[in-house]
């Protein structure tokens, strides 16, 4: 039986971030011992630079995508269309910033309105036609790339708005602005999800749809919503990337990255299947990707090689999260156990 | 099985409870929900390991560590929701994950050989490259004892078999499960129906709130005592689950019209019928399974869309043309299917009690913390649902508690009408009789209800008015002294 001092702690532990944290915990851990200057931090003109803030920096995007993929994933469904939606959202808007000279809210309202139109237009055709997520942001993965590569024909842009190049590559309080972007965005998904009916409505939908729709929930509204929400993310994350780059290549931005969404709300703790999910988790578990990333090029690893590990170490996550593999883990210590006591 | 003991996550399940099944005999195994029946079964198989105790089989110490262990010891277990595959053929579904093999191919001639031999067992015929999809309910299950029951068998789990099937089904299921017993093999039969534990079982073992209450012979435990054991309650107090037999009978009272239905019909689901709900009146709906009650039920609450008449609240024309629709009008629904359309499985007790009233309030009016405590402590404690709290996921309780959740989700929206499918299926006596009783309060209260039940016993009880459905047809209706399971039994049997 629990007892009620440790309850704090208990809860803790049993809640779904405990895993992706030890995770990284032993990454940090591994750097910590075999390469001190992991954790070295320098100012340049009163700005914090190293490879902790640089792993950060690099997570940015993922943590923008997975924090709409946590809510798409929590309703039982999937959007493959991230990272397409970063491809014409940050074509369009380096295009517009070039050839029309548009200000930067207006970008911003471009880039709003259009993943705004494709979140409404995946939404629809999965609740409202009922096809399957992974059918619907499929097709709007492959259209998407097309629509990017059509914008230019193909060629790559400079990045010439003062306002994308800011949310991409300036300091405030000598900290990369995105990292207060992402902080931000995250404080107001949280409290979209927990201080309005939202989270609630998410979790009942992706546990069990029928029994919600016949609690009143309007399950269909809910899941529009989330891909939409998961597109406004992905422009933001478009945002960001050209303007940390500085230039736009319509056929790579965005490349894979849904995947990589994908992962980190899985290592953060959040099931496929839909249901109860963390936000926070997603965020770690990005964070544990890119940590992981950096360590194998830090440690000399070939790049070409790198995905290995990475895989390897995603399976541990993701074995550690699952309960049936942590008993059998426990009988077998067990079990070896009592002969010598 | 002797002193089996199993603790869940801090909840002791089962203490030290001893069972024995002979060969040769059918052994009913009794108890309220929550009492163990269950934890029991899986320990058994070997789906949970057991915290202490031992199990012998034929006198050998045994612990299968999975139910396919199991199923080599000769335990077989077939469970309450059939695990068919229903697009494979008859054939393919009994040898499933056995196909017999030559050459790493799977030797279709023995396998219907096979597959044949296994249901001479139990005597039935039944053509072999059907698809199981195509069999009624009853040759399903034949189907599944048929799959359970390899060479080696010597003792057979059926864990509540009869939930679904009709008279003439069960009737058919007992003669099998007698003749596999003439074959010398032990039955444990798990049900909640306490006549056909009378017409079917040797003897009788007890749980109650995990501890063994005893094992009596069947001929010598009268039905009374059975109750009175099971509840963990002497005499007097089961004759006070006997008064409730009295609550519909003093009712005259009743209000004016809520719902007025006129040829309210769906094709496919139900014809057209016309029905009125009066603001504290229970409305039964009588018939066999497939009569078109739960149909009926849908079009009301809007779960599907009506296809002709129209439903008339309050005096007002309105179209109840969602669920959320409806549940604004007042009118709440309880579905049959507890699994799949009542809870949300990994959602807590409190979330589960509060969802249909966060629902009507809209996403942006979140009904406070503490208010939704005080609602779950509310109904933990008005229905008394056990639950170690109301942070528990509702997955965790058993069903009679889930369904006193879902009530507590409906009761706490106030309706004006709420539609009780099966409220009592598959759960115990205690629980039955205490949701009578709500019924009968809530009816006082001023509330509508139409209420389902496949248990005529139950929809006499309950109702001032039954409608009794046939082949989704309306067929008549019995009002006041009317109302008697033989006069209901009559209408389904001669109406043509």
């Amino acid at each position: 039986m629990n007892s009620a001092p440790s309850t704090i702690i208990s809860r803790f532990l049993q809640s779904r971030i405990v895993w992706p944290l030890a995770g990284l915990a032993l990454l940090l851990l591994f750097n910590f011992v075999f390469d001190r200057a992991f954790f070295e931090v320098s100012t340049r003109d009163g700005n914090f630079y190293g490879p902790m803030l640089t792993v950060m920096r690099l997570s940015v995007v993922v943590m923008l995508l997975a924090m709409g993929m946590t809510l798409v994933i929590a309703t039982g469904g999937v959007d493959l269309s991230v990272g397409s939606v970063m491809a014409i959202v940050g074509t369009l808007t380096a295009f517009l910033a070039v050839k029309h000279h548009l200000s930067f809210p207006s970008l911003l309202g471009v880039a709003i309105s259009v993943s705004l139109a494709i979140g409404v237009f995946n939404g629809v055709l999965i609740s409202c036609v009922g096809i399957q997520p992974i059918v619907v942001t499929l097709i709007m993965m492959v259209l998407g790339r097309g629509v990017a590569l059509n914008i230019t024909g193909g060629s790559p842009l400079q990045v010439v708005d003062s306002g994308v190049l800011f949310l991409g590559k300036s300091f405030i309080v000598g900290v990369p602005v995105q990292i207060f972007l992402v902080v931000l965005v995250f404080a107001i998904t949280v409290i979209l999800c927990r201080k309005t009916a939202i989270g609630l409505f998410v979790e009942a939908v992706g546990d069990n749809e029928t029994a919600s729709r016949l609690s009143g929930v309007n399950a269909r509204g809910i899941k529009v919503l989330v891909y939409i929400f998961s597109a406004v993310c992905a422009a933001l994350a478009a945002l960001v990337s050209i303007g940390d780059a500085g230039s736009v290549d319509p056929d790579g931005l965005g490349q894979m990255l849904e995947l990589d969404a994908i992962t980190a709300v899985v290592v953060g703790g959040t099931v496929l299947t839909g249901g109860r999910f963390t936000l926070l988790g997603s965020l770690i578990g990005a964070l544990l990707i890119q940590t992981l990333a950096t360590t194998l090029i830090r440690q000399g690893m070939d790049s070409a090689y790198a995905p290995v590990p990475k895989a390897l170490v995603i399976l541990v996550v993701c074995l550690l999260q699952s309960q049936k593999f942590r008993a059998q883990i426990a009988s077998l210590i067990g079990n070896f156990r009592k002969p010598t006591s | 099985m002797r002193g089996i003991s199993k603790a869940f996550r801090g909840v002791q399940a089962l203490k030290g409870v001893d069972f024995t099944v002979r060969a040769g005999e059918i052994h009913a195994l009794m108890g309220e929900n929550g009492a163990g029946k269950s934890t029991l079964i899986k320990v058994l198989t070997g789906v949970h390991p057991r915290d202490g105790g031992e199990v012998l089989l034929a006198g050998q110490s045994v612990s299968p560590q999975a139910p396919r262990e199991a199923e080599e010891l000769g335990i077989s277990t077939v469970y309450q929701e059939i695990n068919l595959i229903p697009e494979l053929s008859v054939a393919e579904n009994i040898m499933l994950g056995r196909q017999p093999r030559r050459f790493g191919f799977i030797d279709w001639k023995e396998l219907h050989t096979r597959a044949r031999r296994a249901l001479q067992r139990l005597e039935i015929e039944i053509d072999l490259h059907r698809s199981v999809s195509s069999c009624s309910l009853a040759l399903q299950q034949m189907v599944a004892i048929a799959r359970a029951l390899d060479v080696n068998a010597k003792l057979l789990i059926l864990d509540e078999p009869t939930s679904s099937l009709d008279e003439h089904e069960v009737a058919e299921l007992f003669k099998v499960m007698r003749r596999l017993r003439e074959q010398g093999l032990g039955l444990v039969f798990v049900t909640h129906f306490m006549d056909q534990v009378y017409a079917v079982s040797d003897s009788i073992t007890v749980l109650r709130n995990g501890e063994l209450v005893g094992e009596f012979k069947t001929a010598e435990l009268p039905k009374i005592q059975l109750v009175g054991k099971m509840l963990g309650r002497e005499l007097a107090a089961v004759e006070k689950v006997g008064d409730t037999m009295a609550l519909g009978a003093d009712a005259k009272t009743t209000g004016d019209a809520f719902l007025t239905a006129k040829q309210l019909g769906r094709k496919g689901g139900v014809e057209p019928l016309d029905l009125e709900i009066r603001k504290g009146e229970v409305i039964g709906l009588a018939g066999l399974l497939g009569s078109g009650r739960t149909e009926t039920a849908r079009l009301l609450f809007g779960a599907d869309r009506k296809t002709s008449g129209s439903i008339t609240l309050d005096g007002r024309a309105t179209a109840l043309s969602s669920p959320a629709k409806a549940i604004g009008s007042g009118i709440a629904f309880c579905s049959e299917d507890r699994k799949s359309e009542g809870i949300v499985p990994s959602l807590s007790v409190r979330e589960n009690i509060i969802l249909a009233m966060q629902a009507g309030r809209g996403i942006l009016r979140l009904l406070p913390r503490r208010k939704q405590d005080e609602l779950a402590a509310h109904y933990i404690n008005a229905l008394r649902i056990k639950t170690p709290s109301p942070e528990t996921p509702i997955q965790n309780l058993s069903g009679g508690n889930q369904q006193k959740v879902l009530l507590a989700r409906w009761l706490c929206l106030q309706p004006k009408l709420i539609i009780l499918d099966e409220p009592t299926r598959g759960i115990d006596v205690g629980a039955k009789a205490e949701i009578e009783k709500l019924v009968d309060s809530l009816r006082r209260e001023g509330m509508a209800i139409l209420f389902i039940s496949s248990e005529l016993e139950e929809v006499v009880r309950a109702s001032q008015r039954v409608l009794v459905l046939r082949d989704r047809k309306k067929v008549g209706e019995l009002s006041g002294e009317q109302i008697n399971e033989d006069r209901i039994m009559e209408m389904i049997a001669t109406h043509e």
